[in-house]
């Protein structure tokens, strides 16, 4: 690393062994042109501090491990580069609103159940051996869902969504982007299944369009779409459960 | 310590680990399934795989075609019975992929596409844009749901097994969130956990691929295999390792050095063609494409960057739409990283450490020696890679093996005697206990410069090329490493959360994995594939070392290195011809 510069890092502060509430703790960090925020806790836990606490994995932005709250941003730290903040300094948190169970690591949990709630696979019209071959998906086709496959569960989105703020028993954005996802795979026909899960007050009525989940995805998923097309969905369902029996809204 | 009782333990959640959990399920529900996974699955470095992942499809192709390439890919060491199978059943899970829902990339036509790739004599590369690893990872783990007999244990650190009388009885684990110790008790274990890049400096492996499961194996008596084929990856970024995929070459992408020349056409690869030729150039193997740099590096004809020397990834004449197509998060990560835009610019890569080829040894069926304990998936050596591996062959490896291991660890569960629980206890305590010691040991070491000595120790002298002298070096630092071990000291004594000590812990398994790979390569005294000697041995030895290596450890003295013999069924040893010469079977 040629380093030609030093940046102050604030980190909060907290270890559920000792601590009654988090505290902040400023390290002095050197950096090049290249490095990234996560570099600099990288270089505070192996020189500074090895205490600090904070997941992080792959280093290009695909695994998800390593969303923090950066100057009060949601943004995953090993995309973010040291050289955007300087001559000012970091202020690094964990994400909002989910509960912290050490340091920079936050309780994935709530999130996870909430993934697998919303059946997360493909249901299909009738079970087609391996042998028989792939489904035909057409780029069209795949092109309705593809976006929000591309989801990599850093939860961001439920950092930046005021909603899952207030309420944690809204579904979510990412949950949400990724319901409508199986729901317009065409290899699919779960979405009668799904509806429930959407139409509940749990589920899309709860986003108030905000957008801010969008705004800060770092993958362009774009889980407001997702929500808001599924707010049309889900009135259509609405009226179709009354016209026809369940199941004909497909 | 907290006890789990349970019939199949799969210790990794990535691709390999999930892909047997849902096999186990398939095979038997009423076996219970307890998936321990060191991140959340879906953060496994699976997801970071770029390319795509192997299978014949295109009539023009056949199975005989991608056994020759693999073989003939792997210098000769593969196992030839192993890729027979390997090769019949890539497609298939191919397809058992699309129907969990899996975006692979399609033709207008709405069939499956595909792409070339280095040392293969066709397209049979499967992608989903240059995201491959990450989609596959997320259809595994997202279908993996449906099986109510698996049950995740997500942040959960394997620290050992459990052997008694000779038989794997279950695993010890440390639960992160809160530093607790829990006894698995099975009747069969997977390992499914992973590679190795990180006994080097720079590679493009994710932080935790420590070869936690190959460490773990070694100090139980079970043999690592080929540790000393380690695979450099021609196209990483300078610096940090990220990875450029194959798949830019596949698309048709050009290396070029600091004079903007198509070296490769000086390393045996040529002829130059203005669009890809299978098995030539861009699109040679990449033992052979890595070795070519260093050469030109040699030769002074690289760049010099910032981060050190490099040649030009140069996908500029494919064009915008098609990178954005094909290559997106190529193109993101070129703008993230390098402040480059790929339509308009080349891309700086110099080859970085990304595959470990050898690992536990085991059968074509995914046991190893140790009885109730199976491996899949890098961690393994199940004996399709020999001493160099072909792009998109492990990512079909995973899926393939992984569901054998599955299959193969419910019928021992059910066949297992009963658990002993009194041993088991008896070997978990002691786990814990040497784990509780290196908490509270008091030294003057400090982590990360153990890290860095190790890295800097196989860089140096287990890298592309080698010779006995560098070897023996990076031995002896190894072995003072190990020493200076004992005298590590934490900053962080606490047990919640505590990532420094499991980080102290994997470094443990990682210096076993770098002393297995750097003395198996000491005493190959021959070039092939990945291992590529400059001190008399330039040649392939078929005569003394047609054969696999196996590490054993042995306490408190470097492993012993044994060999065996491969087992050649229908490819007898010949000279691998890349370039205009090269072979095209199947066509």
């Amino acid at each position: 690393m040629a380093t030609h510069d030093e940046i102050e890092i604030e980190v909060l502060r907290y270890h559920p062994e000792t601590d009654s509430e988090p505290s902040y703790r400023t390290y002095r960090v050197p950096f090049a042109h290249e490095t990234s925020v996560l570099q600099g806790l990288q270089y505070i836990k192996d020189r500074l501090d090895g205490s600090l606490t904070f997941r992080w994995s792959c280093r290009m932005a695909i695994c998800g491990s390593c969303g923090m709250m950066i100057n009060g941003v949601p943004n995953l730290t090993c995309s973010a580069f040291l050289r955007e903040y300087h001559p000012g300094k970091l202020r690094i948190e964990p994400l909002a609103h989910l509960p912290i169970e050490r340091d920079l690591a936050v309780d994935q949990t709530d999130f996870l159940e909430k993934l697998a709630s919303i059946q997360p696979y493909i249901i299909p019209a009738e079970s087609k051996a391996v042998d028989e071959g792939p489904f035909t998906q057409t780029p069209a086709q795949r092109e309705r869902f593809y976006q929000y496959s591309e989801c990599i569960n850093c939860l961001l989105c439920y950092a930046a969504c005021p909603q899952y703020g207030l309420d944690s028993g809204f579904l979510g954005p990412a949950a949400l982007a990724l319901l409508h996802r199986y729901n317009s795979d065409s290899r699919d026909v779960g979405k009668a299944d799904r509806m429930p899960i959407v139409n509940a007050q749990e589920g899309v009525w709860a986003c108030t369009l905000v957008g801010y989940c969008s705004e800060v995805c770092p993958k362009g998923v774009d889980p407001a779409s997702a929500v808001n097309r599924n707010k049309v969905i889900s009135t259509l369902d609405y009226f179709f459960r009354f016209m026809a029996p369940r199941g004909a809204s497909e | 310590m907290q006890i789990v009782q349970t019939d199949v333990v799969i210790v990794g959640g990535g691709g390999a680990g999930l892909r047997a959990a849902i096999a186990v399920a398939e095979a038997d529900p009423d076996l219970n399934v307890s998936l321990i996974s060191k991140v959340v699955p879906m953060r496994s470095h699976t997801v970071a795989a770029e390319g795509g992942s192997a299978g014949v499809v295109q009539t023009e192709d056949s199975l005989d075609s991608h056994f020759y390439d693999t073989v003939a890919g792997g210098d000769w060491l593969c196992e030839q019975p192993v890729v027979d199978y390997f090769v019949a059943n890539c497609t298939r899970e191919m397809v058992q992929l699309e129907h969990w829902g899996c975006p692979w990339s399609r033709k207008d036509d709405g069939d499956i596409n595909v792409r070339n790739f280095g040392g293969m004599s066709t397209a049979r590369t499967w992608f989903a844009a240059d995201k491959s690893g990450f989609h596959i990872l997320h259809t595994l783990f997202q279908t993996s749901l449906k099986y109510a007999s698996v049950h995740r244990f997500d942040e959960f650190f394997c620290l050992d097994l459990i052997v008694v009388d000779g038989r794997c009885q279950g695993i010890v684990a440390i639960e992160v969130a809160t530093g607790e110790f829990f006894r698995f008790e099975a009747r069969a274990v997977i390992f499914a956990t992973g590679g190795a890049g990180r006994v080097y400096p720079c590679n493009t492996n994710a932080g935790i691929s420590t070869g936690d499961g190959m460490g773990i194996a070694f100090r139980h008596g079970v043999a690592l295999r080929d540790m000393e084929f380690v695979q450099y990856h021609p196209t990483a970024l300078p610096g940090s390792g990220l990875l450029m995929t194959e798949g830019c070459r596949g698309e048709g992408g050009y290396l070029v050095n600091k004079d903007g020349y198509r070296y490769l056409q000086d390393y045996g690869l040529g002829p130059v063609d203005p669009s890809p030729r299978p098995k030539a150039m861009e699109l040679g193997p990449r033992d052979k494409v890595s070795q070519a740099f260093w050469h030109e590096d040699r030769q002074g004809r690289t760049l010099e960057t910032p981060l050190g020397t490099a040649v030009h990834l140069d996908l500029r004449h494919l064009g915008r739409a098609k990178l954005l197509e094909r290559l997106p998060m190529i193109c993101e990560m070129a703008e993230t990283f390098l402040g480059i835009d790929p339509a308009e610019a080349p891309i700086p890569v110099r080859p970085a450490v990304h595959y470990t080829m050898g690992g536990i040894w085991t059968d074509g069926d995914t046991a190893t020696n140790l009885p109730g304990l199976f491996a899949a998936g890098e961690c393994s050596s199940v004996g399709i890679h020999g001493a160099n591996r072909l792009g998109s062959n492990s990512l079909a490896e995973i899926v393939v093996f992984g569901k054998v291991a599955g299959e193969q660890a419910a019928r021992a569960a059910r066949a297992a005697p009963a658990i002993d629980a009194r041993a088991t206890t008896h070997e978990a305590e002691a786990s814990m206990q040497s784990a509780l010691a290196l908490l509270g040991q008091d030294g003057d070491q400090r982590l990360a410069d153990l890290r860095d000595t190790m890295q800097t120790a196989m860089e140096n002298g287990v890298g592309i090329y080698r010779s006995a002298e560098g070897m023996q070096t990076a031995c002896q630092t190894l072995e003072k490493v190990r020493n200076d071990y004992s005298r590590v000291r934490l900053d962080d004594k606490s047990r919640a959360f505590n990532t420094e000590w499991l980080t102290v812990i994997e470094l443990g398994f990682t210096l076993d994995v770098a002393r297995a790979m750097a003395y198996s390569a000491l005493q190959r005294t021959e070039s092939r594939g990945a291992h590529q000697r400059l001190d008399g041995y330039e040649k392939r030895d078929d005569e003394h070392f047609l054969k696999h290596s196996l590490a054993y450890a042995v306490a408190d003295a470097p492993p012993r290195i044994d060999y065996e013999g491969v087992v050649i069924t229908k490819l007898p040893p010949a000279e691998r011809v890349y370039g205009g010469m090269a072979r095209q079977e199947g066509h």
